[in-house]
């Protein structure tokens, strides 16, 4: 058995590590075809790795992707597509800044002050991923669809609340607006790395603890088990006594509330206002993190750290006239190309599977000797 | 996990005996839609609600949503999930861009329905030949496409004159038409005021002054779609692809082929969509499609996989787009209009005696004609979410009546039928 956890362990890498190759030769074409040396882009992203400064923000952008990430692969491992996430980290990440910018959060002690916006940033994620797992199971509605349309919900409803008659004061010297800013006591302060000038985030615990907890509630619960079981075989579930319907909203909560999280590192860790310029398009990140790091707490993390450092090395691009969006075709080409390769590997350990049932078939019986 | 998802929730309803509604039907449906509509013009004194204007506005805003419907259309049909239409969107709006500024608009509409082409020939690779879930595909499209775009941009643009790094020069418009002679005339009687003939007037005067050609174009395809998915050999074998792909295979149809072709045709529908978004706003800009891909594909299921249906979708949401731009008291009659739809929805519910969505819909509905009442005016932002939450509760409230292709969104191989 040895040589075929082997060769399982050998196949489960070749699809990641594949789709980077193929993805690297795609922007090197790209980048040869529009008159750029691929190799000098290359070796300037790597460069710039050797700042302090650039590894401390790749891990503070691997902090938030990889918290979108989990509240992604929560509903993947159910079959249920959460697209959602970008709408519900938003939304909870404004309603979330409003509470802790709020002047009576003032005179609360600073642990309790995070706790009640981390807390209230969970909530505003449950429930608005909840409509979906609601109408899911009431009526049927496609998640996929009902999220697409909870995200352009939250969009207006965050452009409708952050306006100055209603939670956002103007920021001072600009024509930005935000929420009020969240002072001292309520801010997470972050971890100093040597060499950098900017911090890490305080709440790359935060994302650890979430991994570890995901890890937990999958392998070591029974809501994990029966979480798995449905996204394997959902009539098999039903058989042995799962409530599908129980499971799809708890799991839709669920991720809503890991989706909450997304938007706290960076709140909590460095703008301390939610603003116009508050990152958005998390949640699609999130996604694409998932696919790469295939719903395993570890995979994702790794996932995360190449995406959020992709993401920072590629901004001494523009220095040297090299638009710096190449990145974003290569994170594509990624996705793309990773599930292409899981499926390819599929297929193939599918067919090794079967010549080995077939030998081993075949040195003990022939179709004439099972006849007979 | 697949595309389809968890049967949970789904009821699976017993196909009701087909009773073919007749094209009158329609026709009066629209008609008394026009009645209540001029009912809440005269009550609220919104006189934009049906103006010549709002009607011409309506119309632009409506047709790359309609076209973005029609290629999610062809590729459900086909039994394949089109989510990357977003992104086919992205690649039309720059072709159009590239060419367009060069060689005139006519080359970047061509330019934008081979990019689109391109794309969904992309999706077809990933979810036909390797089995790729249809939606993870779509996204990464939809994710890879705006930075492509963005890249190419700012080589392209940022030199082009009056081009910058996410804007590319401007593109000359097509030419527009009108029907002559017959526009002044409505136009007389549009300004008189009248109990729905004006409303009528002005709803024509909309639709036949200054229309561009591309618009046409847009209706033409409509027709040769529904001709040629319903009314050829041709079709129908497409549809089967959608509906028993392993039984249209036992009958010789070489499924894989079908699926390519709808995917490539909805990939370039999806990019003629976006390129007429560029050309109408004389220009490709970064982020011009601003979810309409979405939109579309929002527009097809409130369709029921129909292009009438896809068409009328289209025609809401780029009505309600249009009001956005037509001043607050439009808007505020919305809410109304809202609320007395709803309380239609509600009744036909009650005589088909389903009482709970019936009452779901009267309480929803009643909210919003309270909201009318205590409100003098709606929040511009909260008005972009009304085709979203149209949707929503479209979806909630009639799900019932729609009728998905049977295989969408699983996965099809040669040869594995039971």
């Amino acid at each position: 058995m040895g040589r075929i956890s082997l060769r399982s362990v050998g196949l489960g890498l070749a699809a990641p590590v594949g789709a980077l190759v193929f993805a690297l030769l795609v922007c090197g074409v790209i980048l040869s075809i529009t008159g750029h040396q691929p190799f000098d882009v290359a070796e300037d992203m790597i460069g710039s790795l050797e700042r302090p400064r650039t590894v401390a923000n790749s891990l503070n952008s691997a902090t938030t992707y990889y918290l979108s990430a989990v509240a992604v692969a929560i509903g993947f491992k159910m079959r249920l597509f959460n697209i959602g996430v970008d709408g519900q980290y938003r939304l909870a990440a404004m309603l979330a800044a409003a509470l802790a910018g709020a002047s009576f959060m003032e005179s609360l002690p600073s642990v309790l002050r995070i706790l009640m916006t981390i807390l209230a940033a969970m909530l505003v994620g449950a429930i608005w991923s909840g409509i979906a797992g609601f109408l899911k199971v009431t009526r049927g509605v496609s998640e996929v669809i009902s999220t697409i349309m909870l995200n352009a919900i939250a969009t207006a409803l965050v452009a409708f609340l952050l306006n100055p008659d209603r939670l956002a004061v103007t920021v001072a010297g600009s024509n930005n607006i935000g929420t009020a800013p969240i002072t001292e006591g309520g801010q997470v302060p972050g971890i100093p790395y040597s060499g950098s000038s900017s911090d890490v985030f305080g709440l790359i615990v935060l994302a650890a603890v979430v991994g570890v907890a995901y890890w937990f509630m999958l392998n070591r619960t029974r809501f994990g088990f029966d979480l798995k079981a449905t996204g394997e075989s959902e009539s098999a579930a039903v058989a042995s006594g799962v409530n599908v319907k129980k499971m799809v909203l708890a799991s839709m909560l669920l991720s809503g509330a890991v989706a909450g999280l997304v938007g706290m590192p960076q709140l909590l860790g460095a703008s301390h206002s939610y603003s116009l310029d508050f990152p958005a398009g998390l949640g699609f990140t999130g996604i694409a993190i998932a696919l790469l790091g295939r719903n395993h707490p570890i995979g994702m993390a790794f996932a995360a750290f190449l995406w959020g450092a992709l993401d920072q090395t590629s901004n001494v691009l523009d220095l040297s006239g090299v638009p710096k969006e190449i990145v974003v075709i290569m994170q594509g080409v990624i996705v793309l190309s990773v599930v292409i390769a899981y499926e390819l590997v599929r297929r193939y350990k599918l067919r090794l599977e079967q010549r080995d049932v077939g030998r081993a078939l075949g040195t003990t019986k022939t179709p004439e000797e099972v006849q007979a | 996990m697949s595309a389809s998802g968890l049967a949970v929730g789904v009821q699976e309803t017993v196909a009701p005996p087909r009773r073919r509604t007749s094209p009158m039907i329609y026709f009066l449906l629209a008609i008394a839609a026009l009645l209540v509509v001029s009912l809440v013009r005269v009550l609220t004194g919104a006189g934009n609600l049906t103006s010549s204007g709002t009607v011409a506005a309506a119309l632009t805003a409506a047709v790359p949503i309609a076209l973005a419907g029609l290629a999610g259309l062809w590729s459900e049909r086909a039994g394949v999930i089109n989510i990357g239409l977003e992104g086919m969107m992205v690649l039309g709006t720059f072709g159009a861009g590239l060419f367009g500024w060069q060689w005139g608009p006519w080359a970047g509409v061509l330019a934008g329905v081979v990019l689109g082409a391109v794309g969904g020939l992309i999706h077809a690779v990933a979810t036909v030949t390797f089995g790729v879930d249809h939606i993870i595909s779509g996204v990464a499209i939809t994710l890879a496409a705006p930075g492509l775009t963005l890249f190419l941009a700012k080589l392209y643009f940022t030199d082009a004159p009056g081009g910058g790094q996410k804007q590319s020069p401007p593109i000359e418009d097509v030419p527009h038409v009108t029907i002559p002679g017959l526009s002044s005339v409505l136009a007389d009687i549009e300004q008189q005021q009248w109990f729905f003939v004006s409303d009528l007037a002005g709803l024509l005067r909309g639709l036949t002054t200054d229309v561009s050609l591309l618009t046409l174009l847009a209706v033409v395809l409509f027709f040769v779609t529904a001709y040629v998915l319903w009314r050829t050999a041709f079709g129908l074998r497409l549809r089967s692809c959608g509906e028993a792909p392993h039984a249209a295979e036992s009958l010789g149809v070489n499924v894989y082929k079908y699926k390519y072709a709808a995917i490539t045709m909805s990939g370039a529908l999806a990019g003629l969509g976006g390129a007429i978004l560029a050309v109408a706003s004389s220009q490709f800009r970064d982020g011009q499609t601003g979810g309409r891909g979405y939109i579309g594909l929002a527009s097809m299921i409130f369709g029921n996989w129909r292009p009438g249906g896809v068409a009328a979708g289209a025609g809401l949401f780029g009505y309600t787009d249009a009001m956005q731009l037509r001043g607050e008291g439009a808007v505020h009659a919305l809410l109304l209009l809202l609320g007395i739809a709803l309380l239609v929805l509600a009744v036909v519910q009650l005589r088909a005696k389903r009482y709970v969505v019936a009452g779901v819909a009267t309480v929803i509905g009643a909210l919003f004609i309270l909201w009318f009442a205590l409100t003098d005016q709606v929040p511009p932002e909260l008005v972009s979410a009304a085709p979203y939450v149209v949707t929503l509760l479209v979806l909630s409230l009639a799900a019932q009546r729609l009728r998905v292709p049977k295989w969408i969104g699983r996965t099809y191989r040669r040869g594995e039928g039971g």
